[in-house]
């Protein structure tokens, strides 16, 4: 059962990340003021991101199984070290420098969480009885409360989701999920204190952002005018007045779906959506077909984790959610988000590899 | 596996896969929102967003700093800041362009040049970008537009400042000029650092102080309203000015300079001995720097860069002359440290050979000056005295201690681009040419002859080092900066490159001989010594520009007059307690004494009295 099944390519899942990937480029190279420095950079993590993910879909599910436990166990280590020695940047401490390249360990929990959370879940047989899901909430607790502390909610509530998520393809029952959305819906204003002042003001500004136009409402505003401005087909390549002219900030990373969106109208918008979409639901085939539960679970989670994020950043960006720091995935400029995303669709490759009817 | 406990695989399977279906059918939800949403903010408001976008209120605007001022050691202006209109256009503003530029046609004037580049940076630049059409509006153009500016939606026109350089031609190769900041430039420059700043220095002052003068750029946050005009000021960081240059040029000087030199092409270099404060820096013929403010016509610029006399070449700084004999004076110290000079006399008969009935190498003086020790060589700039000096003394032992006056390398001065010359010695031969040195070569380079260039800087440089007893300080341009802000200057302190080296009695000896040049009867430049109230320590030069054969008599009426030799005089005075030390290089002047002289001695008579020279009569 533990032997690798050899090692194929599900063609249709590397079509649609390539195809992400190159869009990524161009608007890249319209939102970063057609810097080609900028652009050769995000050429070389895409090459790497890629080459992590062929390194990881040659490990087999059986051995990210037994690897599980000690991951997450380092995973938690690196996060309590982060707390101590960590790097300071845009005010959090998120890095620990290497000297030679620095790392975010609460990325590489992004995958340790629901792989730990799977291999909880997978103990027992399915459908996840009380103790387990009990289990497994503490699994997810942890991390996500370690990441809090850094400060950086939008990533720890990701964390959580991802874990969330495999507790819920267990088979966790309805009754449970009910009552815990009951308990949610009752802590939310409990939880209104406990955030920061700036997370309350960025809550509030979404549902009036033009009584802060040049402050807390900048970014919403100028995002949903760039996005609006852009109508059916966009006003074109490179001529997005909006991002041109500096009036998006963020621009590159986190709200680059405002350049595109400006740029290639609804038209462009909807394409993007179908891409994504199609990327997704080709991963939760791929956890259908899975051999067996854990991996299905992993994968299950993974391709749900990957939608989470764009509706995240898109909803962000249109000014439908309040603003958290999170990407869009494949297409924002940045390094380790990409890696430990590629690493995932590793994991699903491997999954496609093993999948259930080859045995 | 162990430690797991027998599953039903398909009750697994079969809550997964109900599970999934719950799933798809909530990213399906999530993707319809999200495209609600983009139909809503693109389809059903984008009549909305589009005008917001055209009319964004709040925009970022850069604030240019005010360049610094460059003045004269006396406080003239010599590159400054007049305000000048110009008329810019926002393409995306304007709904039909050729009409639009008919009829801007009738109120100012638009050449075929200013359209062209318009058109060209139009095409260059995004739409909503600002395209400037005219610039340098006269106040009747402004006047005329400024009344008719409501018919022109989409054209501004705003108030700039110019550099402008009030002394056009003089001085042009020191101060520089600025112009806008090409494609090239960008490549080098802090894209952030530049933002709307359009112009940058290209060369001179402007170019070797640009950080000094160009200040840092302060931003507006501006409130617009729907035709890009600002309404209100939101916040505001102030540019900070750019920093005031003095230099040590002498405006005054330079001009009595160029006038001397008159229709010679050359250069003078004037230098103040005592701190090594460049006085004069002439490079003629020079050009007007204003007309590269704002671009200069292509035409325009290949008549000055394919012109014969080069005018855009800085003569005093990269121009590469062989020093001819005014090189006498520096051999005569290097005779004097190896110990041969002070008691050597030598008989001239005209030549000189390095083997009995070899090649002669011949003097000036055809029937050669006699008797001749090395006071009277230089005086009388015997040529054979200093080809038997440089044959004993051997090329290497020149190459060494003629570069303790700075031959060879370059003197480090303010401004880019200096040219070191050419100090030969076995090894630069052997490198540069994979030859080897022959013993001839020594002779001649004795006479500043051969492999031997100097730039007029280095010259003016050596001379104003040996005026001050041998200590060589570093010539510069830079004598005080200034910030606008505040009060007081602060000074640029002298550098001083080479310590006493020479012997006090040696120094002497020249400097006497030196003297005599200009003082005795039969001193090569008495003319110019005549009548003056001060004494002055001279040396007169003549390099040749082509190789005269053996025997082959010189007829200096026969040669193209581009062929004629270049004329040289190195100067300092008074002699006793130098205050001035120049060089002088006029390009096919002939003889040193009789052209390049008479130019040194107007410009020390103008800096030592202040005596205006004479205007000379035009002999047609």
């Amino acid at each position: 059962m533990s032997d690798n099944k050899g090692f194929s390519i599900d063609w249709a899942l590397f079509t649609g990340l390539l195809t992400l990937s190159v869009i990524s480029l161009f608007v890249l190279y319209s939102a970063g003021d057609q810097n080609l420095d900028l652009l050769i950079r995000q050429s070389i993590r895409i090459v790497l991101a890629f080459a992590v993910m062929f390194l990881v879909a040659r490990i087999t599910p059986d051995q990210l199984l037994r690897w599980t436990p000690y991951l997450y166990g380092i995973g938690l280590i690196l996060l309590i070290v982060v707390l101590g020695v960590g790097v300071i940047g845009k005010g959090a401490q998120r890095w620990i420098d290497l000297g030679f390249v620095r790392f975010q360990p609460a990325e590489m929990m992004k995958l340790a969480v629901p792989m730990m959370v799977a291999w909880v879940m997978v103990k027992k047989p399915l459908p996840a009885t009380l103790p387990t899901v009990i289990l497994g909430f503490v699994v997810v607790a942890i991390p996500a409360m370690l990441v809090i502390k850094q400060p950086d909610l939008g990533t720890a509530i990701l964390i959580a989701g991802s874990g969330l998520v495999v507790i819920f393809f267990a088979g966790m029952s309805w009754r449970i999920l009910a009552v815990l959305a009951a308990i949610m819906a009752a802590a939310a204003p409990l939880a209104w204190y406990l955030i920061h002042g700036y997370q309350r003001q960025r809550i509030l500004t979404l549902f009036d952002p033009w009584s802060d136009p040049l402050g807390a409402g900048y970014h919403t505003i100028q995002s949903a005018i760039a996005v609006g401005s852009g109508g059916l087909y966009g006003k074109g390549w490179l001529n997005g007045s909006q991002s041109q002219l500096d009036f998006i900030p963020e621009r590159s990373t986190d709200f680059i779906f405002a350049v595109f969106s400006e740029e290639f109208g609804f038209m462009g918008s909807l394409i993007l959506l179908l891409a994504y979409l199609f990327v997704v639901s080709r991963s939760l085939y791929i956890a259908i077909e899975a051999k067996d539960s854990y991996t299905r679970l992993l994968c299950g989670s993974l391709a749900v984790t990957f939608a989470i994020y764009v509706f995240v950043n898109i909803g962000m960006v249109t000014g439908i959610l309040p603003i958290v720091g999170v990407p869009l995935p494949l297409i924002s400029y940045g390094g380790t988000s990409m890696v430990s995303l590629m690493a995932g669709f590793g994991i699903l490759m491997s999954a496609y590899s093993n999948r259930w009817f080859m045995h | 596996m162990p430690g797991f406990e027998i599953k039903d695989v398909f009750r697994e399977t079969r809550v997964f896969t109900t599970r999934s279906i719950v799933i798809a059918i909530l990213m399906l939800v999530l993707t319809g929102i999200l495209l609600t949403r983009l139909f809503y903010l693109q389809v059903v408001e984008y009549d909305r967003y589009s005008t917001l976008s055209k009319n964004n209120r709040i925009s970022v605007v850069p604030r240019p700093p005010v360049r610094g001022i460059i003045f004269d050691r006396n406080g003239m202006p010599l590159a400054r800041n007049i305000p000048s209109y110009t008329l810019e256009v926002v393409p995306d503003q304007v709904s039909d362009m050729d009409s639009l530029l008919d009829e801007l046609g009738k109120l100012v004037k638009l050449t075929e040049y200013d359209l062209k580049l318009f058109h060209r940076d139009a095409k260059r630049h995004a739409r909503f970008d600002t395209i400037v059409l005219r610039s340098r509006l006269t106040d009747t153009e402004a006047a005329r537009f400024a009344v008719n500016r409501y018919r022109f939606k989409g054209v501004e026109l705003r108030a700039r400042l110019e550099r402008n350089y009030p002394k056009k031609k003089s001085g042009a190769h020191v101060v520089g000029y600025v112009g806008r900041i090409s494609s090239r430039d960008l490549d080098k420059i802090d894209k952030e650092t530049y933002r709307g700043i359009n112009f940058l220095g290209k060369t001179g002052i402007e170019s070797y102080y640009e950080e000094l003068l160009r200040g840092e750029i302060g931003f507006d946050q501006i409130e617009t309203n729907a035709h890009g005009r600002v309404v209100r000021t939101i916040s505001s960081t102030p540019s900070v000015p750019g920093k005031n240059i003095y230099l040590t040029i002498d405006s005054e000087l330079q001009r009595v300079a160029e006038q001397a030199l008159g229709d010679y092409r050359g250069a003078v270099v004037a230098i103040k001995p005592a701190t090594g404060e460049i006085l004069a820096f002439v490079s003629a013929p020079s050009y007007d720097p204003n007309a590269f403010v704002y671009g200069i016509s292509t035409a325009d610029y290949a008549l000055l860069r394919d012109s014969l006399d080069t005018p855009l070449l800085n003569r005093a700084l990269r121009g590469r002359y062989p020093p001819g004999s005014t090189i006498k004076p520096f051999m005569g110290m290097l005779g004097l440290k190896s110990g041969q000079s002070q008691v050597k006399k030598i008989t001239c008969p005209g030549y000189y050979t390095l083997t009995k009935g070899g090649h002669r190498f011949r003097d000036w003086k055809r029937g050669g000056h006699g008797h001749v020790g090395l006071h009277d060589a230089i005086v009388q700039s015997c040529d054979v005295y200093f080809y038997d000096l440089a044959h004993h003394l051997g090329i290497d032992y020149m190459h060494d201690n003629l570069a303790l006056f700075g031959f060879g390398t370059k003197t480090g001065i303010d401004l880019n681009g200096e040219s070191s010359g050419l100090l030969p010695s076995r090894q630069w031969k052997r490198a540069a040419r994979d030859q080897t040195w022959y013993p001839g070569e020594t002779v001649i380079a004795g006479i500043g002859q051969g492999y031997v260039l100097t730039t007029p800087l280095q010259l003016a440089s050596a001379t104003s080092a040996l005026a001050n007893n041998g200590i060589r300080m570093k010539p510069h341009l830079l004598l005080a900066e200034e910030d606008p802000l505040l009060t007081g200057k602060n000074p640029n302190e002298p550098v001083i490159l080479n310590g006493v080296i020479w012997r006090d009695e040696d120094l002497a000896i020249v400097k006497q001989a030196m003297i005599d040049v200009t003082d005795s009867p039969r001193g090569t430049a008495r003319r110019i010594g005549a009548g003056s109230p001060y004494k002055i320590a001279a040396k007169t030069g003549t390099a040749q520009v082509i190789g005269i054969k053996q025997n082959e008599r010189y007829k200096e009426s026969e040669v193209a007059l581009r062929n004629r030799d270049h004329a040289l005089f190195v100067a300092f005075a008074p002699a006793e307690k130098p205050e001035i030390a120049i060089a002088v290089i006029a390009e096919n002047g002939g003889h040193g004494g009789s052209t390049a002289g008479p130019v040194a001695r107007k410009v020390m008579d103008f800096y030592l009295l202040g005596k205006e020279p004479q205007q000379e009569k035009d002999p047609s």
